[in-house]
This record gives C-alpha cells, sequence and structure tokens, in this order.
C-alpha cells in the first residue's frame, strides 16, 4: 500500500492556507447532525473537544480519569514554544520549523511541522485570552526563555507548571461546551475498542470504571488523543494510567502504527531507589539553564560530591558539546549519561545517576534567583530524595518520557482508517526521531484548537451523518470482544499479579529496548516478550468480577496490550538499522559514538500494519523528501 | 519500617463501610505513600484478598486524583504535599496510621478511598472560564498584565482540584476551591468583563452541589497542597458583594 501523505503542494509558506481554502465546510445547521468522539482529555483532547463543540458538533469527550482535568498533559513542566519571537533574538516560523526538523534528527515531515511552526504564534493568542497566567516581566510583557537545546528564547512558561496552565485553559473551554450543551463528558469511562464500519471509523466501545459496563457510542467520526506509550518501560516520567490500549487497538482494526521505535528517553529524572518504585519523576529541563551536569573523572569515586575539587570532575557535556554545552537536546543528553554510568563514573549508591549542579549559578545569582526560578521544582526534589539541591548537586538519570510514534496519520491527521483523526502525542506526525523540549504541549494544542476544525470539516462534509447506529452488528461483535476477554482474563486465576508483568516487561524493555540498542538485544526482546505474553495469560491473578470498579482489571487490560506492543516496538527497532533522534543502535554509531544516520536506505516512516494475532506485521513506508532544508548530521559541537 | 493500618473499605455507595487493620511490612523511607499502599495490595491480591482502591494517577503532585485522610488530615502530614509526594520518611516503625476518603456530602464514596468529586466540575462548568472563542484574538501581548496581577492569578491557578479543602472544611466548604478559580480570572484584565456574572453563577453552582460555606477555620489553606491562600475567599466575598450591587440581571 502506497501511504499518501496528502501533503499540499507549492511553497511550504502558503501550504497551509492554500490547503484550507479547497477543504470542504460543514454548513452552521448542520454540524449538529454530525456526532464526534473525542477519547481523551489532554491538551490535544480536551482542545479538540472544546473547539468542535464551540463550531456546533455534537462531541462526546472521554477520559479514565474522575476529570478532564487531570490528563497527563496537566504535568508538563517547562513550557511551550511559540515563533513570536518577542526578544528579537532572531526567532522566525522557519527557523522554528528548522529546528524542529533537525531535532527530529529528519524523520518528519515538512509540511506538517512548518505548519506547527505557523500556528504556534495563534496558540499563544489564545492561552492568553483564556486567562493562562504566562510569566511576565514588569513592563507587563510576556517573558520567554531559552529552552531545551534552542539557541533564541522562544519558550513562554507559567512557573514550573506550564502544562497545568494550558490544559486548565482548555478544560475551562471544554466546561463551557459543556455548559452549552455541545459536549457531553464521559469520565471514567475506558475506551476499549474502535468500531469500524465498512471500511469507515463509526464509533468506540467503553466500559465504565464505575460500573464495569460494556457501552457502544456511534458517532460519525472518532479523534483519538489518548497520550503516548511510555509505560511500555513499566517506569516512566508519565501517569500510572497512560497506556496505549485506545491506539493499540485502533491498530488492530486497521490504523497503521508509525514508527513505534522512536521514544524519548528524558535526561533529567530523579533516579530509582529500589524495586518498590511506581514511576519516575521528571525534573524540568529547564534547570539545565543554570544547572551544570558532571561525573567525577575517576572510576568508583564515593566522595560526596561537595568534596570532589573542581579540577577531578568531568563536565562532560561541556566537554563533548561546547556549542550547546550543558544544553544538549535530549536523546544526547540522556545518552551521555548512560555513557559516563556505563563507564562506572556514576553518583549516587545505585552509580546510575549523574550530578545537576547549581553551585556556580547560586554564586553567580544569588540564592534567591534561583530559588525566583525553579523553587517549587527544588522542593519538589526534596520531597522526594530528602536531599537539598541548594546545598549539594541533585543527582538525575534518563527516564522514558514521550513517545515520537505513534498512530500514522496524513496531513489531515487522518489515519489509515477513514473517519479515525488522531492528536497529540497520540500520533506520529512532527517530532521525528526525537521531540525537542517545549514542543509537545504547541503541538497538542496546534492539533486540537487549529488543525482538526478544519480537517474534520472536510472529511465529515463527504459523509452522510448518523449512518451506523449502535444495534449496527459490528458494534454488538466489538461489545461481545470486550467482555469475552475480561471474561478470559478474570478466568486465569494464576498466581502473579499484573504489576509483577508489567514490571518484568519494563525491565525487557529498558534493557534491550532502551537507551543504547543492539541487534543481538533486539532479538532477545523479541523472544523474551512473546514468552511473557503467554506466561501472563496463563499465570496472572486479577481479584474482583467483571461488575463494579476494578482497578486491577483496568490494568491488566492496558498490560495486556503492552505485552503486544511492546514486540512491535522491537521489531521496528530490529527493521531500522540506522540510529536516529532517540532511537540509538549501538551498531550504528560514528567513531566518535555519534547517531550514524542512514538517508540512503532509512529516509522513510515505517508504518506497521496488523495482520492477524499470530502472524507478523507488515510494514508500509512513506518517504520522507526535503525541500527546505537540507539533509545533514545532526552535530550540535 | 512496620505498620499498622486502618483502611477505610466500603463497597459501593450504598453500602456500609468499616475501617480494617492490615499490617504493612518492610516499608522503606524513600517509598512514597502510595507505593506502601502498592506493597499492602501486592499481598492482598496475593493472599486472595480484594486490594484496596484508591485514586491515583501522576504520583508527581499535579494531577490531583490522589485523595486521601490520613490519621485525620487531607494529605496526611506534610504540610503543601499530595499523598502521593508524602514519603515514608515522615512516618516512624510501630506507627498506626488510620486511612478514610475524603469526607463530604458532595462527595460521595464510590469505593473504599475513591470519592464522586465531579461536583468541582460542575462548580467550573457553571462559569469558570473566559468566554472566548478558538481563534480571532488578539495578540498575546496586545493588552499587558502588570506582573503583580500576573503573579497573584497564578497563585490562585495553581489549584489541582483534587478537594482536600472540602475535606478538611468542618462546613464541607468548597470555597477555597471556588474563590481560587474566581480571584484567578477576576485578576486578569481577559476575565473583568465577566466577572459579576462568573462570582453569582459559581457560587450558586457550589450551593446547589450541597457544599456548605464558610465559617473562617482555615482548614482548607492548612492542607491545600498548593498552598491556596484564604485571601482568595476574602476575594470571592469582594466580587460577590460587589457583583450584588449590580442591577438585578445585568450580568
Amino acid at each position: 500500500m502506497i501511504l499518501d501523505g496528502k501533503c499540499p503542494s507549492g511553497p511550504l509558506s502558503e501550504a497551509w492556507d492554500n490547503h484550507r481554502r479547497q477543504m470542504k465546510l460543514v454548513s452552521p445547521a448542520n454540524k449538529r447532525k454530525y456526532k464526534i468522539i473525542v477519547v481523551g482529555t489532554g491538551l490535544a483532547g480536551a482542545s479538540a473537544a472544546a473547539s468542535l463543540g464551540e463550531l456546533g458538533y455534537n462531541v462526546e469527550a472521554f477520559c479514565y480519569q474522575d476529570s478532564p482535568r487531570r490528563a497527563h498533559s496537566i504535568a508538563a513542566q517547562g513550557g511551550i514554544n511559540a515563533a513570536k519571537n518577542y526578544p528579537n533574538d532572531g526567532d522566525s516560523i522557519f527557523r522554528l520549523f528548522h529546528d524542529t526538523i533537525k531535532g527530529g534528527d529528519f524523520r518528519a515531515r515538512e509540511a506538517n511541522v512548518y505548519r506547527l511552526a505557523m500556528v504556534s504564534n495563534a496558540i499563544i493568542d489564545q492561552c492568553v485570552a483564556q486567562g493562562v497566567p504566562f510569566a511576565r516581566d514588569y513592563a507587563g510583557y510576556l517573558e520567554n526563555r531559552s529552552f531545551g537545546g534552542a539557541q533564541v528564547s522562544r519558550t513562554f512558561f507559567a512557573r514550573g507548571q506550564t502544562g497545568q496552565q494550558l490544559l486548565l485553559g482548555a478544560y475551562a473551554a471544554l466546561s463551557r461546551q459543556v455548559k452549552a450543551g455541545s459536549v457531553k463528558l464521559h469520565p471514567r469511562m475506558e475506551m476499549l475498542d474502535l468500531v469500524v464500519v465498512d471500511g469507515q471509523a463509526k464509533g468506540i466501545t467503553a466500559r465504565d470504571l464505575v460500573t464495569g459496563r460494556i457501552y457502544s457510542h456511534a458517532a460519525d467520526a472518532v479523534c483519538l488523543c489518548t497520550g503516548g506509550y511510555a509505560n511500555v518501560f513499566y517506569l516512566s516520567t508519565n501517569a500510572m494510567g497512560s497506556n496505549v490500549t485506545a491506539a493499540y487497538r485502533a491498530y488492530k482494526k486497521g490504523a497503521f502504527f508509525a514508527n513505534p521505535c522512536y521514544t524519548q528517553i528524558h535526561p533529567t529524572c530523579i533516579p530509582v531507589t529500589g524495586d518498590h518504585q511506581s514511576k519516575l519523576t521528571l525534573m524540568s529541563e529547564s534547570l539545565r539553564n543554570d544547572g551544570r551536569v558532571w561525573v567525577p573523572k575517576i572510576r568508583g569515586d564515593n566522595r560526596a560530591p561537595h568534596e570532589i575539587p573542581e579540577e577531578e570532575r568531568d563536565y562532560y557535556l561541556e566537554r563533548k558539546y561546547p556549542g550547546f554545552g550543558n544544553l544538549a537536546p535530549r536523546d544526547i543528553a540522556s545518552r551521555a549519561a548512560k555513557e559516563v554510568c556505563d563507564e562506572g563514573r556514576g553518583v549516587g549508591v545505585s552509580g546510575r545517576g549523574v550530578c545537576l549542579d547549581f553551585s556556580g549559578a547560586i554564586g553567580r545569582l544569588g540564592e534567591e534567583t534561583i530559588r525566583g526560578r525553579y523553587g517549587n521544582l527544588f522542593d519538589m526534589y526534596e520531597k522526594i530524595t530528602n536531599e537539598n539541591a541548594y546545598r549539594q548537586p541533585m543527582r538525575i538519570y534518563p527516564a522514558p518520557h514521550y513517545a515520537m510514534g505513534g498512530l500514522w496519520v496524513d496531513y489531515n491527521l487522518q489515519s489509515t482508517v477513514p473517519g479515525l483523526f488522531v492528536l497529540g502525542e497520540a500520533n506520529f506526525s512532527d517530532h521525528g526521531a526525537n521531540r525537542l523540549g517545549a514542543s509537545a504541549l504547541m503541538q497538542g494544542l496546534a492539533d486540537g484548537y487549529f488543525i482538526i476544525p478544519s480537517t474534520i470539516a472536510d472529511y465529515l462534509g463527504r459523509t452522510e451523518p448518523g449512518r451506523v447506529s449502535t444495534g449496527n452488528e459490528a458494534f454488538i461483535r466489538s461489545v461481545e470482544e470486550c467482555e469475552t476477554s475480561i471474561r478470559r482474563l478474570l478466568a486465569i486465576g494464576g498466581k502473579k499479579t499484573v504489576n509483577e508483568f508489567h514490571r518484568e516487561l519494563g525491565s525487557i524493555m529498558w534493557e534491550h529496548v532502551g537507551m543504547a540498542r543492539s541487534k543481538e538485544g533486539l532479538t532477545k526482546a523479541l523472544s523474551l516478550i512473546p514468552a511473557l505474553r503467554t506466561e501472563f495469560w496463563e499465570n496472572v491473578r486479577i481479584p474482583g468480577g467483571e461488575a463494579g470498579l476494578n482497578q486491577e482489571l483496568e490494568k491488566a487490560g492496558r498490560v495486556a496490550d503492552f505485552l503486544e506492543f511492546g514486540e512491535l516496538l522491537a521489531r521496528d527497532a530490529l527493521h531500522r538499522n540506522e540510529s536516529c533522534g532517540g532511537h540509538f543502535r549501538v551498531d550504528f554509531q560514528t567513531p566518535e559514538g555519534e547517531a550514524l544516520r542512514d538517508d540512503a536506505n532509512f529516509c522513510y516512516v515505517a508504518a506497521w500494519e496488523f495482520r492477524g494475532a499470530e502472524k507478523q506485521p507488515e510494514l508500509h513506508k512513506e518517504e520522507l523528501d526535503f525541500e527546505n532544508v537540507r539533509l545533514c548530521e545532526r552535530c550540535y559541537k | 519500617m512496620n505498620l499498622t493500618l486502618y483502611v477505610w473499605r466500603q463497597s459501593g455507595p450504598d453500602e456500609p463501610g468499616r475501617l480494617e487493620q492490615y499490617e504493612a511490612w518492610e516499608i522503606t523511607p524513600d517509598m512514597s505513600f502510595l507505593e506502601m499502599l502498592d506493597v499492602v495490595n501486592e499481598g492482598l491480591i496475593k493472599s486472595g484478598k480484594e486490594p484496596i482502591a484508591f485514586d491515583h494517577d501522576c504520583r508527581e503532585g499535579i494531577c490531583g486524583m490522589c485523595s486521601q485522610v490520613i490519621n485525620g488530615v487531607p494529605h496526611g502530614p506534610q504540610k503543601k504535599t499530595t499523598v502521593c509526594q508524602l514519603h515514608m520518611r515522615h512516618f516512624k516503625d510501630g506507627d498506626t496510621l488510620y486511612i478514610e476518603p475524603w469526607r463530604s456530602r458532595a462527595f460521595p464514596v464510590i469505593k473504599d478511598l475513591i470519592v464522586d468529586r465531579s461536583a468541582l466540575d460542575r462548580i467550573i462548568q457553571a462559569g469558570g472560564y473566559i468566554s472566548v472563542h478558538t481563534g480571532g484574538v488578539p495578540d498575546a501581548d496586545a493588552v499587558l498584565i502588570p506582573k503583580a496581577d500576573a503573579d497573584t492569578a497564578m497563585d490562585a491557578a495553581e489549584c489541582i482540584g483534587c478537594g482536600a479543602c472540602v475535606a478538611a472544611c468542618p462546613n464541607g466548604s468548597a470555597m477555597l476551591f471556588t474563590a481560587a478559580k474566581v480571584a484567578h480570572l477576576a485578576t486578569l484584565p481577559q476575565g473583568r468583563v465577566e466577572a459579576a456574572r462568573r462570582v453569582c453563577v459559581m457560587t450558586e453552582a457550589m450551593l446547589k452541589e450541597g457544599f456548605g460555606s464558610c465559617s473562617n477555620h482555615y482548614e482548607c489553606q492548612a492542607v491545600c497542597p498548593k498552598g491556596i491562600s484564604v485571601q482568595f475567599i476574602a476575594k470571592l466575598n469582594r466580587e460577590f458583594i460587589k457583583a450584588s450591587f449590580k442591577k438585578a440581571g445585568s450580568y
């Protein structure tokens, strides 16, 4: 199958406007006849549901949390990028586009990324109008900072809680539509299946997490805004409930899964303390603006950090990447941390940690300034570690954080199943093989506020509303399948808990499909994962029944999907015989240990098609053309 | 360390609940409170019992999902800390802990430690927003906002909507929650236009949901994991009185 990204032709800067002009519209009187299901209420989902409701569509929004405001976008700390160029430091739409393409290691579509950069400014305007209290200077103007490897200051922020404030803005807009009657909320409801009728997405099957009942919901289009799959690693910075289920079940119903091996390991997280660990906490990478990363020069040096004199410290990021220093992009900083720890130079009891040192910045700017900038982060660090980072360096280590891969979508955000749209982190589209800091919030809101309202109309305009009801046999069959699967899980009555399986899967993924991947390791993972999956279906123990609230059953369904999805991720990583961005293959590196891309053979999007439970998925390729940026080595020296 | 827990177990909204005793063994100081409960739950599952149901998600103190009363205090003994960020180093070997759900008429128990907080969503739905459409708004710097105002708005906007304020209040009042949103928006020029209407409809929704009124106990501020100040309740009252001087029906 030839994958057509449907990118408009002509100059990049006019493409989106031209495309919008050519798309179909739905007349105001007809909009309410169309029902749209939005699954997930993070930045992408809440902004999409709010904007579509405002336009007059009949929207139903689903989330597994008790309130839409709790989606994990809320935890984003650092900020949101936009090409406003308020600081007059040379930023532009083209530069934001170029940085994002390069940051993604030339594995994203030019047209999508350019559009993202274009709408970035409108997002900031929209958020301010909603009452998002971004940081301001004494004259009342918006403040910007440099963030995550950018050489211009284009990041807008609200203390260390930018994601929270942006999500509360979108949640407010959503709440307004709930009041207006255009959006119906379904909290504590989890999507279990996509329903496809005559090749088109016509609804979902969802479980009410309180009563345990399974319901069919029919619609004219479905938007998945269900976030990323970093929890396939068990320990990640994602929320405990973040999962791949909605996306994976859509994949099983015909939506292609693109680039699952592009996962981001974030360099600045609090290290693991023991087996009890349930999640990892991110320390915003804005800390790298003032913190210096180092490890002792000699291995096994277990003196306290302040006892190690300056000349015996290795500021390895500054040494290896003098141009960017401590602000080197995430994939590069993470790999460098792993390298020094592998050499035995890591700090802390586990040896898996590096110092993030603020003593220089405190000496130069004073403790008060540092407190003003990062106070809440230092407090959070102290709560978790019982260490005061004003007095001693923080210890940090990389952790799985974000999924660049996701369901394949075309320029209209439509998947390979017509009528199924995928937004935000759940799609694959804009970040290539690595996402730059402060770009996730930008993409989620771009998709929800500004892209989907236009592109969904083009699909709906060609579709007769209300054509399928829940009485259709596809809905009935889907409910039966979900019920059968749940009963099968409950009937196993084995010995191991769901968490034990998830933890084992996580350790396979982290060990063999993590930061440094090899042919041998990936091959091993591809034999370990199916074996673990078989054991899961024979030996998992889930207490309680299908009726009523059953958190272990919820987890079991998600882990069952991770146990299949992990294999797809490893398979994609094995097939991609190159290193790029977050996908680093030790067998493909330069003599200096940098990622070695292979543009001649791998400059494409790998989109996987589900072929059946016991069959291998089929690979489809979407070639990537670069007409406006030159493919070059991604050098940060 | 080893602890004794008394945990509220309730199988459904209409079922009677009771405190049940559990032992938490081999707990380490680096565990978070919820990780301690994970350990207890793993033990319960292995011994064929139903694990304790509790709400949680981000486990980094920002989503507002976790909600437990520990020894009578919502979110437990550490100031400005959600349950998920509370670590076991703040407890001693041999401690006895009582763990209960949020207690308030407006928050019916769903199961064990899980309550229904959708009443808070309905207060926001009543008017906790600026009525702006997507698109067609002015440049973000077209309206300047004094830094002090932006900072005050942010102080209020930090509310995570967990509902601890309600659980701590002897009146079961949601005034701090409502005030935080009213103050956040009323402090910004973009939110002033609807301020009078907003404070009236939100207050009305709050009372309709069965929350009580504030009688200045300040328990809410004491347990708020984000340290939202009761001064915002004063701001809510001021906004409400100002609005009541407007002609009826003009908002």
